[in-house]
């Protein structure tokens, strides 16, 4: 090869890079393993965990433990579509450009909208692409968010505005749900609240809806995709935008990633939405393909006047999702949600005997927050002993709520797991 | 004459029946409630498939059969670094003690995801040369747009974030470049490449002054080409007290034989998708580590992992911080990946990457250079940029050389970027392909540029092996069809009565214009 070349050592081909850059010896780096050393270094790492298949999760707070069939894994571990380019080129991407056209059918189905993109990073970062979106339409730079909205999404919304100088104002809420509207007014370039909330409590989408067009704001809905196989979704509620994580639809906990941003919105604003979509076309000979499409919105073609910098996406956690969706269809979707509503109002009896209050007057879907006589975090703590991982304490991220845990029951909670929970939380609380 | 190799694939929506299931749900033992009664009013319709396990399967199966992986062939694909995703990575990542772990949960419940965290940060330190890494960023353009943060939050602790307004780009950089200053609320400055492909010191020196927060610069840039400036160019950027952005996407040409820490560079994004063989996905997910100096430390995105003493914590105490750019750590499971792949080369091996990547990309290069010459006659890095401009007398481009190509077997390169080459093909085999794949793929370009001459038509209607031809992507804008519907309507564009035609015509001929200079 070096002879083709015309050199005569690989170092010649590097002679444009000047010798005082040039590595000298070795990286300081560990040495090498063999494949069977490094799954043995590998496993021996992951065993250091407190695992959640060994664990019983009933925390959620935006990542659920719901039950992945074991399709999923079959058909996104395919080489064809695990090692696949972005497709870029059509014709030999029909594969994966027909399962996003799939995918963005059912993501807009399950939120009630118009349409939906190929996917975004996670849902915190499509609620920020969401809000950016409104300033854009609005010409407004006040972004109106409740406090009810996952913490996390809210310091990402955050950072997001800060960056492109919006201004983000914080709605309160009372008894576990948006109560304060004040501050959207014509300032206001949308309303954003979440559905269920943060708390899981179900508000009633039509009054921010309301608010936010009585201040010819936009109405952005963060939404939780299973809830939304049971609940009235938010495009029945006239939500302009409507985004969420996608993490329940297929995908491991992970510890938080690669997750699935969801975004779905009317049909007018689809010109300026961020992300890829994929449209159906035919070729020149009638037959049916589908390509990317309304590519003059993306960044390398619009470059800085591009509607987002989104380029990588997660399409193959998009593939899981549809995969998932499909797998359990309409039937199972709905059936996922009823489960959850079962599990959760069991826990709720249980875990209130057992010595729990639970804080918020509001109707929940498949979380909801507990009052504890002792401090969350050592309830916690002390549960973990029983493998029982209790939920979230919200002292860290609501002060007011210090002496409150957010409990999470997924369809895969059973009977059993949640009267241990019930049994062992009294033992904690005597 | 084309030869149909499937028949043509429904949509899931088109199969099935109803009341069919495609999966064995967990079984809910709890007493049944008043559905009602309990969340308020539900939704009446759904329209989601009906279809059993086999038949969803198979639909998936049969997807695969008309979608190209790096397994089916090669990608010769420019700045994309297609190189070969180990399967290892895929068992590792799958381990329980990683995947059924929840990011909320206790820090003291995850040492082991703390580990994989911190080491791979160590790793990356020590190999792009910077002081500090974040995982945080979750694609290469959030890595991009995080460094930009690091960058405004330096200038505004300094009291210039008002004055110091642009960012300045060369011509030849990635779409994702400006887009990201733009969400920084930069504006962007062009700088040139000069004839060598080179950045254009003289033009820099034009637009470089106290206004400038940075540059973004891709080294070896996009051309392939390592900048000898670098640290001139740095210094010019220094000097004004501005800072200098690397553009990472080209580490491959780097990895253990230089290091952008050394250069000069303030910060750098590296994608762990191309560099550090995390799967593509198909467009994901990517995995946007980034590196700086220590000057730009206080300003990390929060929660930093870290040392404390011999214990590894989440520190978020942190009060420069740019904040959170996404929900939890990052792409845990491709960092996972990642550090199953760097353990797998480990000090010994990793200058293997950029080697062999370099002389892949020369061997290539001086395969074809009587057929496609380079842009800039000198030895690339780790991909090579050559000109289909000669056949355009032939009423050829460079599109129609990568279209016939598909018939050969093999998935195009990089068309059209960087934008200042006419007519370009960039190509990056990567260290992963063996001589005789290269050969083959030479073979097959030299084969096409011959009948570019003598049978151009044959380009013109390629390709003619897969299971659609070209498509036309001016009628996929006109008439926008971005998902099914019951009725079997599409939804029209823009929302008009005439499905959005007055809008569509004037999208239509934009794309047009476009459709017919891209692939």
């Amino acid at each position: 090869m070096l002879a083709t070349i015309g050199a005569k050592t690989i170092d010649e081909l590097f002679r444009d890079i000047p010798e005082n850059l040039r590595v000298k010896g070795q990286l300081n780096i560990p040495s090498f393993l063999d494949e069977a050393r490094l799954y043995g270094h590998l496993s021996e790492l992951s065993r250091r965990n407190a695992n959640l298949v060994k664990t019983v999760c009933f925390l959620g707070a935006g990542i659920y433990d719901r039950y992945v069939p074991a399709s999923v894994a079959a058909v996104i571990s395919r080489g064809e579509f695990l090692t696949a380019y972005t497709p870029y080129q059509p014709e030999l991407s029909q594969g994966y450009l027909q399962s996003i056209y799939e995918f963005q059918t059912m993501v807009a189905e399950l939120y009630g909208m118009d349409i939906a993109n190929a996917s975004m990073y996670d849902g915190a970062t499509s609620m920020a692409e969401a809000a950016i979106l409104s300033h854009g339409v609005k010409g407004r730079t006040k972004i109106c968010v409740s406090g009810a909205v996952h913490p996390h999404y809210r310091q990402v919304l955050d950072t997001y505005c800060w960056s492109v100088g919006l201004d983000v104002h914080t709605l309160s809420t009372e008894d576990g749900a948006t109560a304060n509207f004040d501050g959207v007014d014509q300032e206001a370039a949308c309303v954003v609240v979440q559905y269920p909330n943060f708390f899981g409590t179900i508000e009633d989408l039509g009054i921010a809806r309301d608010k936010a067009r009585a201040a010819g704001a936009m109405f952005i809905v963060v939404a939780d995709p299973i809830a939304c196989g049971l609940l009235k979704p938010p495009g029945e509620f006239d939500a302009d935008i409507v985004v969420g994580e996608g993490q329940p639809l297929g995908i491991a906990m992970g510890f938080g990633g690669p997750l699935l941003g969801l975004f779905a919105c009317k049909k007018e604003f689809v010109r300026r939405i961020p992300g890829r979509i994929v449209g159906r076309t035919t070729d020149h000979d009638g037959n049916p393909g589908y390509v990317m499409t309304l590519r003059t919105r993306e960044q390398d073609i619009k470059r800085e006047k591009a509607t987002s910098n989104i380029c990588t996406n997660e399409a193959l956690m998009a593939l899981a999702a549809t995969v998932y969706m499909e797998a359990l269809g309409k039937n199972g979707i709905r059936s996922v949600a009823e489960s959850t509503v079962r599990n959760t109002q069991y826990a709720i009896k249980k875990l209130t005997e057992a010595g729990a209050k639970l804080r918020f007057a509001g109707k929940v879907f498949g979380e909801f927050v507990i009052e504890l006589p002792k401090d969350p975090l050592e309830v916690q703590t002390a549960l973990l002993e029983h493998h029982i991982l209790a939920g979230l304490p919200l002292g860290p991220y609501y002060s007011e709520l210090k002496n409150c845990m957010l409990v999470a029951v997924t369809e895969t909670r059973t009977k059993e797991q949640i009267n241990d929970y019930a049994a062992k939380l009294a033992e904690v609380l005597r | 004459m084309r030869t149909k190799k499937v028949a043509e694939p429904k949509l899931i929506f088109e199969k099935g029946r109803s009341g069919r299931i495609g999966c064995n749900l967990p079984v809910c033992d709890t007493p049944e409630v008043d559905i009602n009664a309990v969340v308020g009013e539900t939704r009446e319709q759904l329209f989601l498939p009906e279809v059993g396990e086999l038949e969803m399967l198979r639909h998936f199966t049969h997807l695969s059969h008309v979608n190209y992986g790096i397994e089916t062939g090669f990608y010769p694909l420019g700045s994309c670094t297609m190189k070969y995703n180990p399967k290892i990575n895929e068992r590792t990542a799958a381990l329980p003690g990683f995947a059924a772990t929840h990011p909320m949960q206790p820090e003291s419940t995850v040492p082991g995801n703390l580990e994989i965290l911190y080491r791979v940060q160590e790793i990356l330190k020590e190999v792009t040369g910077f002081d500090d890494i974040s995982l945080q960023p979750v694609a290469g353009a959030h890595g991009e747009m995080t460094c930009l943060m690091l960058m405004k939050a330096y200038h505004e602790s300094r009291g210039e974030g008002e004055k110091r307004k642009y960012i300045l780009i060369p011509d030849s950089a990635h779409g994702t470049n400006p887009a990201s200053a733009a969400r920084c609320g930069y504006q962007v400055k062009s700088i040139g490449t000069d004839a060598a492909g080179n950045t254009d010191l003289a033009s820099l020196e034009k637009v470089l002054d106290e206004e400038v927060a940075g540059l973004m610069l891709t080294n070896p840039s996009t051309l392939g080409l390592f900048e000898p400036n670098i640290e001139k160019i740095c210094k010019m950027l220094h000097d004004v007290g501005a800072l200098v952005f690397c553009d990472g996407a080209n580490m491959n040409a780097m990895v253990g034989t230089t290091r952008p820490g050394d250069h000069g560079f303030d910060c750098m994004h590296l994608n762990l998708h191309k560099t550090f063989s995390t799967p593509h996905g198909g467009g994901g997910p990517g995995c946007g580590a980034i590196g700086l100096k220590k000057h730009l430390e206080p300003f990390l995105p929060v929660p930093v992992v870290r040392k404390d003493g011999e214990k590894l914590i989440l520190d978020y105490r942190r009060p420069q911080s740019i904040g959170r750019v996404s929900s939890f750590f990052g792409q845990f499971l491709m960092e996972v990946r990642a550090y199953t792949y760097l353990m797998a080369y480990g000090k010994e091996r990793i200058a293997d990457i950029s080697r062999h990547a370099v002389l892949n990309a020369n061997y290539v290069q001086a395969r074809l250079k009587d057929v496609l010459p380079q842009a800039h006659p000198r030895p690339c890095m780790h991909e090579c940029v050559l000109t289909a401009q000669q056949y355009k007398k032939n009423g050829i481009r460079a599109l129609d050389i990568s279209k016939r190509l598909i018939d050969y077997g093999f998935h195009p390169p990089t068309n059209y970027f960087p934008l200042i080459v006419p007519e370009c093909l960039m190509i990056e085999p990567t260290e992963t392909e063996a001589k005789e794949t290269l050969d083959e793929f030479c073979d097959a370009l030299i084969a096409i540029c011959r009948e570019a001459v003598e049978d151009p038509d044959v380009l013109h209607n390629a390709p003619t092996t897969q299971i659609v031809g070209r498509l036309d992507e001016t009628a996929a804008v006109k008439n926008l069809d971005v998902r099914w519907r019951p009725s079997g309507d599409v939804v029209a564009a823009a929302g008009d009565p005439d499905g959005g035609r007055g809008l569509a015509v004037a999208e239509g001929i934009e794309s047009e214009r476009m459709a017919s200079t891209r692939g």
